[in-house]
């Protein structure tokens, strides 16, 4: 152990290293270990395999930790849990050929969401490569489109640099998914290791400052306007800018959305929060989005499922779109102001503009903006998310707001993809970023579960929920042995109502009611199912006992699989029909007709 | 119309797949591609032509220079730039249509690499238009082949090419931000 670590340790303290240590050699796979130790990895999550058996030799004895997941895609959810749960860069690891192709569908997430992952995989010896060798795929093609940027290693010598500009590239800009492809002869060869001093990518450039010009002029902007409102996103969390957001809406006092992958980006209390906007948004939110005059859009993109119908979206409305992705601009939406820039160092410096401009222009709209928030208010008052009950049965959004209960607004909330996913982020408060953690652009089934293991493995004091649907639950189960393998505290809540109830939804609601291939029979029984892992777990039908058996989750020290059986038949409300621009939601579903 | 792309990028395997991957993904068809190294051999220069509805040109545009390995990305198809395309036609003749052959390739200032007495084969250089007049005019003489080798395009654009300077490892993102900025 000594004969490596030591090396490794005294350049990580970047204390001096003697010649006879500098002229060591490492193998790869040591070299590979040491850079990650280098970006400050405490956590890798990964499956061994063939061609990564020299690297998971090497690990034997790192003081790196390896998480055994039970399926690569779930390293690559667990990584991204980790991640959305820290905003340090997560790390997976697979093997060659399957290994790697069953990364793909976690890279492609971390793609849509922007989240930055490093995923080492391992290749099969350069000798075999492109002789369809055991376990070989082509893995740096096929994540070429998964990733902001892949490489391949085929030279020892081009290692520690690549890794580096990996976590360099996945970090900065705007974040995403990077995957090194290491085949297996560089991770057994041996080298004479030189810790990398500076990177070079002369192609990568970064907008992050924002134009001091376009600033000032989007200050007169936001005074000029009468009914102003911040359209909040993922930007916001990723860059770490709650705060500036929340200084910059208190001083301007702008009703703030913050969209699917925004919230908490602002705290759910605060007073100048509306709610979510899209699809399943809010009344209020989208009321706000289609009479503002000015839409201060931080980063965000103009996604299909926030803006419905692209050209009823916002008409009255000029925009200012910072986003520190120049190809966002525009892409849309059109931007009347586009400031590229990181929002962390763009929104102080708005706010500092606004603040100059305000003795001139304070007092211009004051009375139309004192009408537009009474507006905003009322809509707010008028129209909250439904928090349905019932006396008989379990509504699922009354679970929803029990878990809330117990939330306080304080635990991380892992969702899975589908009808509970919006409930929760309807139903649910989020008090501070990164509580709030699910698969936004892609919508994978199956991510709540590993993203809630990486999730707790980086915040190991926190309380941990996995909301999941009895579908996307189904797709994770392997995992449950990950958690029991760790003893970790998660609380599982399936929300079961024994069908794929967003696809249901749809079915009824567009295509007839003709009810296909929906209808998930068989579901476990849950207390013999994590009691064949280790842990408790049961089932809860009646309504009266539903908070106490929450309550009773939250309280087992260890892991606890809660089975909700909720209402079959309820959909999420309000619904902007695909197609369909954001005052034409649906608030309520059909009503019986009186004949 | 064709949407003409000049792109200078890192000579590296993988980067030629990245900017046919990035119109194959949304479905554009390529109409012709040359890439060759320039002064500097750590870079390369590619032409590109392909078929890209108007609207989304820009768009096109901002992702190739997204691409870690493409240094700079320019729409070229409204000038100023110099666009040429070379072909090599290889054709037929008879004893008796030598001469006429000859006559046009000079009007057509082509020359000829290679003659037998089953005919000749000929390189000419110029715009699309031009190319494909000649390829006609040639093929009312005899049986012909021909091979084009996509446009290449010199911008006349004094457009500064900004890199990234060298980035200190160990440097947060948000530090080298500034680093980069500063230059």
């Amino acid at each position: 152990m000594a004969a490596y670590l030591s090396p490794s340790a005294l350049l990580f303290k970047g204390k001096q290293v003697t010649t006879s240590m500098a002229n060591n050699l490492l193998s790869g796979a040591n070299i590979l270990l040491n850079c990650l130790l280098q970006e400050g990895v405490d956590c890798i999550f990964g499956y061994p395999g063939g061609v990564t058996l020299p690297l998971y030799d090497a690990l034997y004895d790192h003081e790196i930790r390896h998480v055994l997941v039970r399926h690569e895609q779930n390293a690559a959810f667990a990584a991204q849990g980790y991640v959305r749960a820290t905003g340090k860069v997560g790390v997976c690891c697979a093997t060659s050929g399957p290994g790697a192709t069953n990364l793909v569908t976690g890279l492609v997430d971390a793609m849509m969401d922007s989240i930055p992952i490093v995923a080492i995989t391992g290749q099969v010896s350069t000798k075999l490569m492109g002789s369809d060798a055991f376990q070989e795929a082509d893995t740096f093609g096929i994540t070429r489109s998964a990733t902001k940027h892949n490489f391949l290693v085929k030279n020892i010598a081009d290692l520690p640099q690549v890794i580096h500009e990996a976590f360099y590239i996945a970090a900065s800009g705007r974040p995403g998914p990077v995957l090194v492809d290491v085949t297996k002869d560089v991770l057994t060869g041996q080298a004479h290791y030189t810790p990398v001093t500076e990177i070079h990518l002369p192609g990568y450039r970064v907008f992050s400052e924002g134009h001091g010009g376009q600033i000032r002029r989007a200050a007169q902007m936001m005074w000029e306007a009468e009914r102003p409102l911040v359209y909040a996103g993922g930007g916001i969390i990723a860059a770490n800018a709650s705060n500036e957001l929340r200084e910059m809406v208190e001083f301007l006092d702008v009703p703030t959305v913050c969209t699917l992958m925004g919230l908490g980006g602002l705290p759910s209390s605060h007073p100048n929060f509306i709610s979510m906007p899209g699809m399943h948004g809010s009344y209020a939110a989208n009321m706000g989005m289609t009479n503002a005059d000015l839409l201060i859009a931080l980063g965000v993109r103009f996604d299909d499922r926030v803006t419905g119908r692209l050209n009823a979206f916002a008409p009255h409305a000029k925009i200012i779109h910072v986003d520190i992705d120049p190809a966002e601009i525009g892409k849309n939406r059109h931007a009347d102001l586009p400031i590229v820039g990181n929002v962390k160092k763009v929104i102080p410096k708005l706010t500092e503009a606004v603040r100059e401009a305000a003795p001139a222009m304070k007092d211009k709209n004051s009375r139309a903006r004192v009408e537009w928030w009474k507006q905003m208010r009322a809509w707010k008052a008028d129209h909250p998310f439904s928090a349905e009950k019932s006396e008989s049965e379990i509504k699922p959004q009354h679970l929803m707001t029990e878990i809330d209960r117990l939330s306080g607004g304080r635990a991380i909330i892992a969702s899975d993809v589908g009808q509970h996913q919006m409930w929760a982020a309807q139903l649910i408060r989020y008090e501070e970023p990164r509580l709030w953690i699910n698969s936004g652009g892609l919508g994978s089934m199956g991510f709540g579960l590993p993203a809630a293991i990486g999730a707790q493995f980086a915040r190991p004091d926190k309380l941990v929920f996995a909301i999941v649907g009895d579908g996307g639950f189904q797709m994770s189960i392997p995992e449950l042995a990950t958690i029991a393998n760790h003893a970790l505290p998660i609380k599982i809540v399936v929300m079961n109502n024994g069908y794929l109830g967003m696809v249901r939804q749809w079915q009824e609601l567009f295509y007839n009611n003709r009810l296909s291939e929906v209808t998930l029979n068989s579901f476990p029984d849950p207390e013999k199912l994590a009691g064949a892992y280790g842990f408790k777990g049961r089932t809860v039908e009646s309504v009266s006992e539903m908070p106490k058996a929450l309550e009773e989750a939250v309280a087992e020290p260890g892991p606890y699989l809660l089975n909700v059986k909720v209402t079959s038949f309820e959909n999420v409300y309000p619904m902007v029909p695909a197609g369909g621009a954001l005052n034409e939601m649906v608030l309520r579903p059909p009503q019986p007709v009186e004949v | 119309m064709q949407q003409i792309i000049s792109l200078l990028m890192e000579n590296k395997p993988g980067a030629l797949m990245r900017v046919t991957g990035l119109l194959s993904q949304r479905g554009y068809n390529i109409e012709t591609l040359t890439v060759a190294r320039t002064l500097d051999p750590t870079l390369s220069r590619m032409t590109i032509s392909v078929d890209v509805e108007p609207n989304i040109r820009a768009q096109v545009i901002k992702q190739m220079n997204k691409l870690i390995n493409v240094l700079q990305a320019t729409d070229v198809t409204d000038g100023p730039a110099a666009n040429r395309e070379l072909v090599l036609l290889r054709i037929r003749t008879s004893q008796s249509t030598r001469t006429a052959v000859l006559k046009e390739a000079e009007i057509f200032q082509a020359r000829v690499v290679d003659s037998t007495t089953e005919g000749f084969v000929l390189e000419v250089t110029g715009d699309g238009e031009k190319l494909d007049e000649f390829v006609d005019v040639m093929r009312s003489y005899g049986e012909i082949e021909v091979t084009r080798s996509g446009v290449v395009s010199m911008s006349l654009d004094n457009k500064k090419l900004r890199l990234s300077p060298p980035i200190p490892r160990g440097a947060a993102p948000e530090e080298v931000l500034e680093l980069q900025e500063a230059e």
